[in-house]
C-alpha cells in the first residue's frame, strides 16, 4: 500500500506539470520553459514507474527505452523546420502503436475478467490502431511517398460503413466470448481498426493535412486515455485527456478556417465539393513582371505585406524572406508577416519556418489583424499561397470556396504573386486574383524570384 | 464498479480542464504545442513500463518491450524537437 500510495502522489506532481506545461505553452514567453516543465512531469511519472514493485525485468525496459531514446533523439535533431508535419504525424502514430501494445499486453495481465476492463482494453487497442494506421499513412502524404491528392473510389462509404459495423460487430464479440475464440476477435479488431485508420486518411486532400494531423494528435491523446482505464492507470487518463482535447481544439480551428465542418472534410474530400458548383469563368489575362520592376516598387514602398503559404516551404525561401524584409526596413519601410490558420500543412507551419529565419515573432499577424488595414498597405507579396488568398472565396457564389475566410490580398495597393506556374492550387480551383488589375505575377522558384530582388537592391 | 464512475470523472474534468487551457494558445505556437502535446501523448510509456516489466507471459513482455520503444521515441523525439522549435521563437527587444 505504502510504495502504491507514493506512486500514485508523484503521478499527481506529474498531472500538474503537465497543466502548469501547457499553460505556459500559452504565451511565446514562457513557452519553452513551458516544455521544459512537461518534460520533468513525464520525467517524475517514468521514474516512480520504474521504482514501482510489480516492476522486475529491467532488462526489457532498458533495452526498449535505449533503443526508442536513440531513435527519438536522432530525429528529434535531425529533421528539418519544413518536415515538421511528416515528423509530427510519425510520432503520432508511435504514441498510437504504443498504446495499442499496452492495451493489448493488458489483456494477458488480467485476473478476473471484467466486462468493463475488456471494453477499455478494445478501446485502446481500436483507437491505438486507427491513430497508427492514419498517422503512416499522413506520413506518406507528406513526404510525397504516396501521393498528396484525395483517394475516392465509388462505394467508398459504404465500404467504410460496413467496416465500422464488423468493427463493432467484433468489438463485442471479443468482449462477450471466452477462452481461445477471444484471440481471433482481438486479432479482427486489430486488423479491422488498422484498415480503418487508412480508409479515414485516404479521401483526404493536401490542402486538408492540417485538419488530419490535428484530428490524429487528438486520437493519439484519447487512445492513451483508453489504454490508462484498461490498466487504471490515473496519469495516462489526464494526460491523454489533455492531447485530446488539444487536438480538438486545434481541429476545431482549422476547419473554422476553411469554412468547413468537421464531416465536410473527413468524409468527402474537394472532389465532390468542386463538382457541385460549375463557377464563373474568369476573364482576363495574368500579367507577368520581372524581379527588376519588382524591385521598383518595393523601393517605393512604406509598407509591405508578406503572405507566405506552402511554397515557401517547399522553396525553403524562409531565410531569403527574410532577407527582403530587413532591406525593406532599412529603406524605411515597414513590413509584416498576414498568416492564415491553415497556411502550410500543419497548424502554425508558417510562424515555425518564419521563425527558425529569425522573424520577430511579433511581426506574426494573424488573418483578422491585417485585413481591415489591407488598404493601407502599398505591396502585399504572396510567396507560394494559392486558396488563402483567393478572392473567389468572397465574391463567387458557387464557388468551392466561396465563405473561407481568406486573406485579402487583393485590396493592397499593389499584389505581386511568386508562383511557380499558372497551375491552381492543391484545392485546383482557378484564383480570380491572378487576372486582376493590381496583381502582378512573380513566376519562378520563390527562392531564386526573391534572390533576384534582393540583388537589385544591393 | 465504484471505480469506473472515479475514472470516468477524472477523465471528464481533465477533458474540461484541456479545453480551457489550450483555447488561449496564440497560432503563432500552435505547431510547438501539437508537438508538445504530441509529446506528452507518449505518456502511454508509463503503461507500457508496467507492461514490460512485470513478470507476465513472454508475448505481454514483448508488445510491452516494443511499447516502450515506441513511446520513448515519442516522449524523447517530442520534447527534443518542440524545444528546438521554441527556442527560435525571439522577439527582437528595441530593435526598432
Amino acid at each position: 500500500m505504502g510504495i502504491e500510495l507514493l506512486v500514485n502522489m508523484a503521478y499527481v506532481v506529474a498531472a500538474v506539470l503537465f497543466i502548469f506545461g501547457l499553460k505556459m505553452l500559452g504565451s511565446p514567453a514562457t513557452a519553452r520553459k513551458g516544455n521544459l516543465v512537461s518534460a520533468l512531469g513525464m520525467f517524475i511519472a517514468v521514474i516512480v514507474t520504474l521504482l514501482d514493485q510489480s516492476i522486475i525485468d529491467f532488462k526489457w525496459i532498458l533495452a526498449g527505452v535505449v533503443v526508442g531514446g536513440a531513435i527519438g533523439a536522432l530525429v528529434a535533431r535531425r529533421v528539418e523546420m519544413t518536415g515538421m508535419p511528416e515528423m509530427v504525424a510519425l510520432f503520432n502514430g508511435f504514441g498510437g502503436v504504443a498504446s495499442l501494445f499496452v492495451g493489448w499486453a493488458a489483456l494477458y495481465d488480467m485476473h478476473d475478467a471484467h466486462t468493463f476492463v475488456l471494453i477499455t482494453i478494445v478501446l485502446s487497442i481500436l483507437i491505438g490502431g486507427v491513430t497508427f494506421s492514419g498517422s503512416m499513412v499522413a506520413w506518406g502524404k507528406l513526404s510525397e511517398r504516396i501521393s498528396g491528392k484525395a483517394i475516392v473510389f465509388g462505394g467508398q462509404r459504404v465500404f467504410n460503413i460496413l467496416l465500422i459495423i464488423a468493427i463493432i460487430v467484433s468489438a463485442v464479440m471479443f468482449t462477450l466470448s471466452t477462452g481461445p475464440a477471444t484471440s481471433i476477435y482481438l486479432y479482427l479488431v486489430i486488423g479491422l481498426s488498422l484498415l480503418l485508420g487508412i480508409m479515414l486518411v485516404i479521401p483526404i486532400g493536401g490542402a486538408d493535412m492540417p485538419v488530419v494531423i490535428s484530428l490524429l494528435n487528438s486520437y493519439s491523446g484519447l487512445a492513451a486515455c483508453a489504454a490508462g482505464i484498461a490498466i487504471n492507470n490515473i496519469i495516462l487518463i489526464v494526460a491523454g485527456a489533455l492531447v485530446g482535447a488539444s487536438g480538438i481544439i486545434l481541429t476545431q480551428i482549422m476547419c473554422k478556417a476553411m469554412n468547413r465542418s468537421l464531416s465536410n472534410v473527413l468524409f468527402s474530400g474537394f472532389s465532390a465539393v468542386s463538382a457541385s458548383g460549375t463557377a464563373a469563368k474568369i476573364e482576363g489575362e495574368a500579367k507577368a513582371m520581372t524581379a527588376e520592376d519588382a524591385y521598383y516598387v518595393l523601393e517605393a514602398a512604406a509598407s509591405v505585406v508578406i503572405v507566405p503559404g506552402y511554397g515557401m516551404a517547399v522553396a525553403q525561401a524562409q531565410h531569403v524572406v527574410k532577407e527582403l524584409q530587413e532591406l525593406l526596413e532599412k529603406n524605411g519601410a515597414e513590413v509584416v508577416y498576414a498568416i492564415h490558420p491553415v497556411a502550410g500543412r500543419m497548424p502554425g507551419h508558417m510562424n515555425v519556418l518564419l521563425a527558425e529565419a529569425d522573424v520577430s515573432y511579433d511581426l506574426l499577424l494573424e488573418m483578422d489583424a491585417v485585413n481591415p488595414r489591407m488598404e493601407t498597405f502599398d505591396v502585399a507579396i504572396v510567396i507560394g499561397a494559392n486558396d488563402v488568398v483567393n478572392p473567389a472565396a468572397r465574391e463567387m457564389e458557387g464557388s468551392p470556396i466561396y465563405g473561407m475566410p481568406v486573406i485579402n490580398v487583393d485590396m493592397a495597393r499593389n499584389v505581386f504573386v511568386m508562383k511557380r506556374s499558372m497551375a491552381s492550387g492543391f484545392a485546383g480551383i482557378d484564383n480570380p486574383l491572378f487576372f486582376k488589375e493590381n496583381t502582378r505575377m512573380l513566376f519562378g522558384d520563390a527562392k531564386e524570384m526573391l534572390g533576384n530582388i534582393i540583388k537589385a537592391f544591393s | 464498479m465504484e471505480n469506473a464512475v472515479f475514472l470516468a470523472f477524472i477523465l471528464m474534468l481533465s477533458i474540461f480542464l484541456g479545453f480551457e487551457l489550450i483555447n488561449k494558445v496564440p497560432a503563432t505556437l500552435h505547431t510547438p504545442l501539437m508537438s508538445g502535446s504530441n509529446a506528452i501523448s507518449g505518456i502511454t510509456l508509463v503503461g507500457a513500463l508496467t507492461s514490460a516489466g512485470a513478470e507476465h507471459s513472454t508475448l505481454a513482455t514483448i508488445l510491452g518491450t516494443v511499447a516502450v520503444a515506441m513511446a520513448t521515441i515519442n516522449v524523447i523525439g517530442g520534447y527534443m524537437v518542440t524545444d528546438r522549435m521554441l527556442a527560435m521563437f525571439k522577439k527582437k527587444g528595441g530593435a526598432k
